[in-house]
């Protein structure tokens, strides 16, 4: 088992979208929410994924398809 | 003395002994180092600081180390200088720029947060130090490392210029060039930084690593004479610098350093292209929204800061705004600077200055009142920034007579 900590920063347009049920519907991923900040229009996420590797990867990747911004939990790693 | 309660979480509040960690178990949010202003007071003096060096560590005991400085004993302590010709043409009375451009050894404040963070790995044992980055923070931890005879791991995405990358490589580091996308590169470098014991100073060494911005900001009130300004103008990437500075003159206060009130309003500046800080204070909002940096200020290009919450809130509480600059006026800033001062900053000074402009013309920042302008690295690692913007004016041939008649030509342009 592979664990991840992520950032998740919402859209506006996902706000109502189901994204974290889809995480452990979909890809069967343990999901363990740290923090959190949702509002009508915009949201974040700190939480703590934790499933097959290969599933992890599918996870982010379907995440960043539907537009959800994913960043390590440290955000700016790479810094000018 | 024992200075150090060890390190808090910013959000909880959950305590944990000083070790190279970064982030709280519970609840993800962020770890900062934790002082014991108690036995600080009274110890920490102005007449003690001011029988330390001429660098940063005559503020040793307000820094996370536990011994002396292990490496870049000669950082910071760099000029405040009082930039007459620059209010003039500001129209204030009082500007002063705070000059890091000059910051030994690597030219850029960055060496200040390197320089705690290098030391700080060898008092936990550490022989490896690592970073990501693009450019300053590259530069500085390469140099800080061969220094202290650490190996050091640079790592940057691998279509970065290669002018850039001279500045790095000359310290002889291990440099990786990661294919992949910005968010791709992140991630690895967050994942590398897990896996392996090694000091990647920006991600578990940050508590430590984000104390030496404070320096800039007690120099700032020691240069004063122990007042605080009215007005601070700072250049904001991941927004640390910004709330250091403000860390530092609330450390000050409370250890009863500073003449009067505290009575300094921080104001940040950014990129029109990468302002996602600036935006929070303008629409007064606490929700940051990440945003894909597209401007000539490099130096400040982080589109999903990790401290713009807090960097928000610290202009909030000192009654501070912020302010965009567009790549045109980032030039202009440069330029302007370089006129009047005689000073050559990168392309994030030009943001500053750009920035502290347009807050005097708005009317947020009375001109009759004290002002800092933040310069943070020198203009000759961005030459690249003004490079078609400049032109010779004069061209001749070898020629006294060609020279005369150039001269009478530039005289009566300009009569």
């Amino acid at each position: 088992m592979a664990r991840m900590r992520v950032r998740l920063t919402f859209p506006t347009a996902l706000i109502q979208e189901p994204i974290v049920y889809r995480l452990v519907k979909d890809f069967d991923l343990v999901i363990n929410i740290r923090r959190a900040d949702v509002k009508a229009d915009h949201g974040w996420m700190a939480l703590e994924l934790e499933g097959d590797e290969g599933a992890l990867e599918r996870g982010v990747k379907w995440l960043k398809d539907r537009g959800v911004q994913v960043d390590p939990i440290e955000r700016d790693v790479i810094v000018p | 003395m024992e200075k150090l309660n060890g390190l808090r979480c910013r959000e909880c509040g959950r305590h944990y002994p000083a070790a190279p960690v970064h982030v709280c178990e519970f609840c993800f949010g962020p770890l900062e180092v934790d002082y014991r202003y108690d036995a600080l007071k009274g110890v920490v003096t102005r007449e003690s600081i001011a029988a330390g060096p001429p660098s940063m560590w005559r503020y040793r005991d307000l820094l996370p180390i536990e011994g002396a400085a292990a490496v870049g004993h000669h950082v910071g302590f760099t000029p405040l200088i009082r930039a007459k010709n620059l209010a003039d043409e500001l129209g204030c009375r009082e500007v002063w720029v705070k000059n890091d451009s000059v910051c030994h050894p690597s030219w850029s404040f960055k060496d200040r947060v390197v320089a705690v963070a290098v030391t700080k790995a060898l008092e936990f044992g550490f022989d490896t130090v690592a970073c990501a980055s693009t450019g300053n923070l590259a530069n500085s931890v390469a140099a800080h490392a061969a220094e202290g005879r650490l190996k050091s791991y640079i790592f940057i995405p691998a279509d970065l210029e290669q002018g850039k990358i001279v500045a790095t490589l000359v310290y002889s580091p291990t440099l990786v060039a990661v294919h992949g996308t910005y968010d791709e590169v992140n991630r690895l470098c967050s994942e590398i930084a897990d896996k392996y014991r090694w000091a990647f100073v920006n991600v578990n060494f940050r508590p430590y690593y984000s104390e030496g911005s404070k320096s800039y900001g007690f120099e700032i009130i020691e240069q004063l004479g122990w007042q605080t300004p009215e007005h601070i103008i700072v250049p904001c990437a991941g927004g640390s610098l910004f709330t250091k500075i403000w860390k530092a003159i609330k450390e000050l206060k409370t250890l009863g350093l500073v003449d009067g009130p505290v009575r300094t309003k921080m104001h940040a500046a950014q990129a029109l292209g990468c302002g996602p800080i600036v935006t929070m204070i303008k629409n007064d909002t606490d929700v940051l929204v990440p945003v894909r940096p597209h401007t000539i200020a490099k130096s400040l290009a982080i589109g999903n800061p990790a401290d713009g919450y807090y960097a928000y809130k610290a202009a909030k509480e000192s009654g501070g705004a912020g302010e965009h600059a567009t790549d045109e006026e980032i030039v202009e800033g440069m330029l302007l600077l370089a006129r009047t001062e005689g000073i050559f900053t990168e392309t994030a000074g030009g943001v500053t200055i750009a920035a502290a402009k347009k807050l005097i013309e708005r009317g947020v920042i009375p001109r009759d009142e004290s002002i800092v302008i933040c310069v943070t690295g020198n203009g000759l690692k961005t030459p690249d920034a003004l490079q078609d913007r400049l032109e010779t004016h004069v061209k001749i041939k070898p020629s006294l007579s060609a020279f005369d008649r150039a001269l009478a030509d530039l005289k009566s342009q300009t009569s």
